[in-house]
């Protein structure tokens, strides 16, 4: 029989801790939706997060969950998942979490290609300690630890991910629900790591970080809406696109409707394709939304376990068997 | 075939035990033959213990000092308890060897070496200006020149193996000379050969006649005056295999595992001298081992953190640096109270310090070295085969206490070898998990009112959703809790809880007199070197105890009474006094130390001189 669950039979029912206004409440009422549709059982959900505003999110659903320790969320989560295959395991992050001191295990559970689904809510900020530079905050951002401007050069979640060869990279908006809706579904039923960008507004520290990309009369001029065998044309009017000439993106401008013959049409399965556009970024470009990287290869759980399958307790593998070994001597 | 002594009349003479150390390049093959010699001798029933001492380097320039590979056997009656301090033999293969060994040879030793090897340029590598073979150098030894590599390109002459490949065996040649020697056995020992080279037959082949030959040319020979019988050990009767402390270790964990019907979940990073217990748990992955290598270190740590989330027993392994670096992820452990065990095999610090090398020096780490209050328990094995039982009597205590455990080896257990009786399955220790009550009783920090563990209820579990973090957690409940009154009690809490293993340790054993002039006590690895001293000592006349402990943290609950009943109480310890200071500040002690860092185990000569020295004799 199916499980039928909602949203709320997903929610743990304590009072949720972030600001008014926070990107973060918009993303929790979507993955309390994903969960409850995707026909699992409570039990079989560990959501994992490390330490930052976004990592207080397994508090708030209805599942087994485990708070871990600042940057190392993979870590715990990819012990979690290869003791037990058949868990749904999330792992929600941010910025800093996830790329600054968790970088390292980031990186390597997505090389490993194991069943993580991984959600990195990107304010780019430092927001729990109220407000230092993060490696997403954008060069010249005023912070409290850069009064002077950040000079670092930021990293760019999406892409970092679609060059570690990752399964499945996409990027949403906090504000965008059916968009970033349908990623997430996609996210929890692909097999392999997954890596989910969400733009977050942080409301005291980066609240005005994403505003060009929400604003309904013009956030289509900037935005480009990537979708698999679909033309990358955008704009109020959809004339405007991309295509690709000596290996690099550019932006063509047409007559509504009448895309040039060499526009170029979004495949997900092609890397290189998916390294070029999540690439792109303002003022010269559109910001990119959607799935960027789509593609099967198994994990790393089913390649660990059909590479030397558990024997059970067979006659040759009783513990005073394994322990003698083929050397013992008996003495008498 | 000549079998012990029946062709030629030589002398035989009885031994309690013997020391020999094989010596030569790190490419020359010393551990493959020295592990092939404890075997051998294992098989004709002495007891053994073995120790291997190889150069940081995989292959030093060869010939050269540093590149100097050695391991050491002692074997015979049940005395033996160390790898020996003094060879009574010392086989080299190289001059270098020679340099490097000499100056642990008592006078009279015997010393068999390859004089094939001592060339011009390998006496110039190893600092020696005249061949010490001929210059008369070694008139206070018996020295034995064996042509060891014209004899073996003789012996496998007609092998159709390349030159190079037919030099490879004469390590074998020289053990055929030490089998004769010591009237082992060839018949054994062929037979794992065969085995070991199963791949390359004609190698087999070859390494078995280098090995005959050898025999032979000891049988045959003049020059070898003296055969030597060891007396066996009366070990109890059973199943007995030779085995490292780090394989003790790994076959400890997979048996806990299987005791708790339980997958064993290893998380680790690759770091000497731990990795052995990485590729040994790797090598058993069908019964239900996942060997996860993660990225870091900390990632090993984490991962086995999330392994005893999700219910199974979960354990890493590392060495001192690693387990700086595993701390904070330890610490989580502590406050979500999950059970894991983490092996400590230390070598010699600080930093990358002498990693290969052995040493006592992260008691203090393993005790305190973390954040915040944050008390586990710490065991250190004694032996090789006691890493079994220590780590075995960690993972019990982890899941019945719901806790991480630090197990303490080192360099010289987990490599060291010796005899490792095989349980039975009723032999073994039960294993209790604390109960999990129905789901509408379940409070994740509901805890046993003996033990103080929580439950364990892992994902997967319907019923018992819940979530845990590294944030303090309201009593009983486990939601997040900042309430200043509550931390106090969870701090209490936790700390009582630890403190409630020493209902778990047994009476100390104490060797000797139950009171008296000096107690010598001592943790860990020293427990073979501090048992010899001690027959020495008794030998003497002098009125000595001495008592090992496995339970560095908590301390035995008879500790203090029993230091209360000695005059003086002497700790020997590789490293400067680690011990005493926790003796000091738990029981207002005054210690003596005996400590030693120099990546050199502790000897029974330097602990009996020291026993000496404190008596006054």
């Amino acid at each position: 029989m199916e499980l039928k669950l909602t949203a709320k039979d997903f929610s743990s029912n304590l009072p949720v801790k972030w600001c008014p206004g926070c990107g973060d409440f918009a993303i929790l009422n979507m993955m309390q939706k994903v969960f409850a549709g995707m026909g699992l059982p409570h039990e079989k959900y560990a959501v994992i997060s490390g330490i930052g505003c976004s990592s207080r999110f397994p508090y708030y659903v209805n599942t087994y969950g485990f708070h871990s320790i600042h940057g190392r969320a993979a870590a715990v989560a990819s012990g979690v998942k290869l003791s037990n295959p058949d868990l749904a395991v999330w792992v929600i992050t941010g910025d800093g979490d996830g790329l600054s001191i968790g970088g390292n295990h980031m990186m390597h559970a997505i090389r490993r290609n194991i069943g993580l689904k991984i959600v990195l809510f990107n304010n780019r900020i430092y927001a729990l300690t109220k407000g230092q530079a993060s490696p997403t905050t954008q060069p010249g951002t005023k912070t409290k630890s850069t009064p002077a401007g950040s000079i670092d050069y930021p990293f760019n979640p999406a892409r970092f991910a679609v060059g570690l060869d990752c399964t499945f990279v996409a990027r949403g908006i906090d504000n965008d629900i059916p968009g970033t809706t349908a990623i997430l579904e996609r996210a929890a039923r692909h097999n392999g790591t997954t890596f989910v960008e969400i733009f977050q507004k942080c409301v005291p520290f980066s609240d005005k970080e994403f505003d060009p990309l929400k604003d309904p009369a013009t956030r289509e001029d900037v935005l480009l809406r990537v979708e698999h065998g679909k033309p990358l044309v955008y704009g109020t009017k959809k004339d405007r696109g991309i295509v690709f000439r000596n290996f690099r993106p550019e932006v063509v401008a047409f007559e509504p409707g009448r895309p040039p013959a060499d526009i170029a049409v979004y495949d997900e399965t092609n890397a290189e394709m998916a390294y070029l556009i999540s690439g792109l970024s303002q003022p010269a470009f559109p910001v990119p939304l959607g799935v960027f990287r789509a593609t099967g290869k198994p994990s790393f759980e089913e390649l660990y376990y059909e590479q030397v399958k558990p024997v059970g307790n067979t006659k040759e593998h009783e513990l005073e068997t394994l322990l003698s070994g083929p050397d013992a001597w008996e003495i008498k | 075939m000549s079998e012990a002594g029946k062709e030629r009349n030589v002398n035989v003479s009885e031994l309690s035990s013997v020391t020999v150390r094989f010596a030569g390049d790190s490419g020359d093959g010393i551990q493959l033959v020295g592990s092939q010699f404890a075997s051998a001798t294992a098989v004709a029933g002495n007891d053994l213990s073995t120790l291997p001492d190889y150069p940081a380097e995989i292959r030093a320039p060869a010939g050269s000092l540093s590149g100097v590979s050695g391991f050491q056997i002692s074997f015979g009656d049940d005395s033996v308890m160390t790898p020996g301090n003094r060879p009574n033999v010392l086989v080299v293969m190289n001059p270098a060897a020679l340099a490097v060994n000499l100056k642990n040879l008592d006078k009279g030793s015997v010393i068999i070496a390859n004089s094939d090897a001592f060339a011009q340029s390998a006496l110039d590598k190893a600092g020696y200006k005249a061949n010490p073979l001929e210059d008369g150098s070694l008139d206070n030894y018996r020295v034995i020149a064996v042509p060891a590599n014209a004899l073996t390109e003789n012996a496998l002459k007609d092998s159709g193996l390349q030159k190079a490949q037919v030099l490879k065996c004469k390590n074998f040649y020289m053990l055929g000379i030490l089998f004769w020697m010591y009237g082992l056995p060839l018949g054994p020992t062929k037979e794992r050969i065969g085995a070991k080279f199963g791949k390359s037959p004609a190698l087999a082949a070859a390494n078995v006649l280098a090995l005959e030959a050898g025999y032979d040319y000891a049988e045959t020979t003049e020059i070898f005056d003296a055969r030597f019988q060891t007396r066996k050990s009366s070990v109890a009767p059973g199943k007995y295999r030779n085995l490292t402390g780090n394989e003790a270790a790994a076959y400890a964990l997979i048996t806990a595992a299987k005791l708790l019907k339980k997958k064993l979940f290893y998380g680790s990073y690759p770091i000497t001298p731990a990795t052995e217990i990485l590729q040994t748990l790797s090598r058993h992955r069908a019964n239900d081992v996942v060997v996860f290598q993660a990225e870091d270190e900390i990632a090993a740590m984490c991962a086995t953190v999330g392994a005893a989330f999700a219910g199974e027993l979960a354990a890493t392994g590392t060495s001192g640096p690693g387990l700086s670096l595993k701390i904070e992820a330890i610490g989580l452990g502590v406050i979500t109270e999950l059970p894991m065990v983490i092996v400590d095999v230390q070598r010699g610090g600080p930093s990358t310090g002498l990693p290969t090398k052995t040493e006592q020096s992260d008691l203090l780490q393993a005790v305190f070295g973390r954040h915040g209050e944050s008390p586990l328990p710490v065991l250190a094995a004694s032996s090789p085969a006691d890493c079994f039982t220590t780590t075995l009597e960690a993972a019990r205590l982890a899941v019945k206490y719901m806790t991480p455990v630090i197990v303490l080896s080192n360099s010289y257990l987990s490599n060291g070898s010796e005899p490792f009786r095989i349980p039975k399955l009723s032999e073994l220790p039960k294993f209790d998990l604390p109960p999990l009550p129905a789901p509408e009783d379940f409070k994740p920090y509901r805890r046993d009112p003996v033990t103080l563990a929580r439950p364990w209820a892992w994902p997967g579990l319907k019923g018992y959703e819940h979530r845990i973090g590294g944030l303090e957690k309201a009593e009983d409940t486990g939601a997040i809790s900042y309430d200043p009154e509550n931390h106090q009690r969870m701090t209490d809490i936790r700390a009582a809880k630890i403190a409630g293993i020493t209902r778990e340790i047994p009476p100390t054993k104490i060797n000797g007199p139950e009171a008296g002039e000096l107690l010598v006590l001592g943790w860990g690895s020293t427990y073979g070197a501090i048992t010899e001293a001690m027959g020495e000592a008794r030998k003497a006349g002098l009125a000595v105890s001495s008592a090992h402990i496995r339970n560095l943290w908590p301390l035995p609950p008879d500790l203090g009474g029993i230091l209360k009943r000695f005059r003086r109480v002497l700790v020997p310890e590789e490293n400067t006094g680690q011990l005493r200071l926790l003796l000091r500040a738990e029981y207002l002690a005054e210690p003596i130390g005996l400590n030693k860092v120099q990546g050199q185990p502790l000897n029974s000569d330097e602990i009996l001189a020291k026993i000496k020295e404190v008596l006054g004799k």
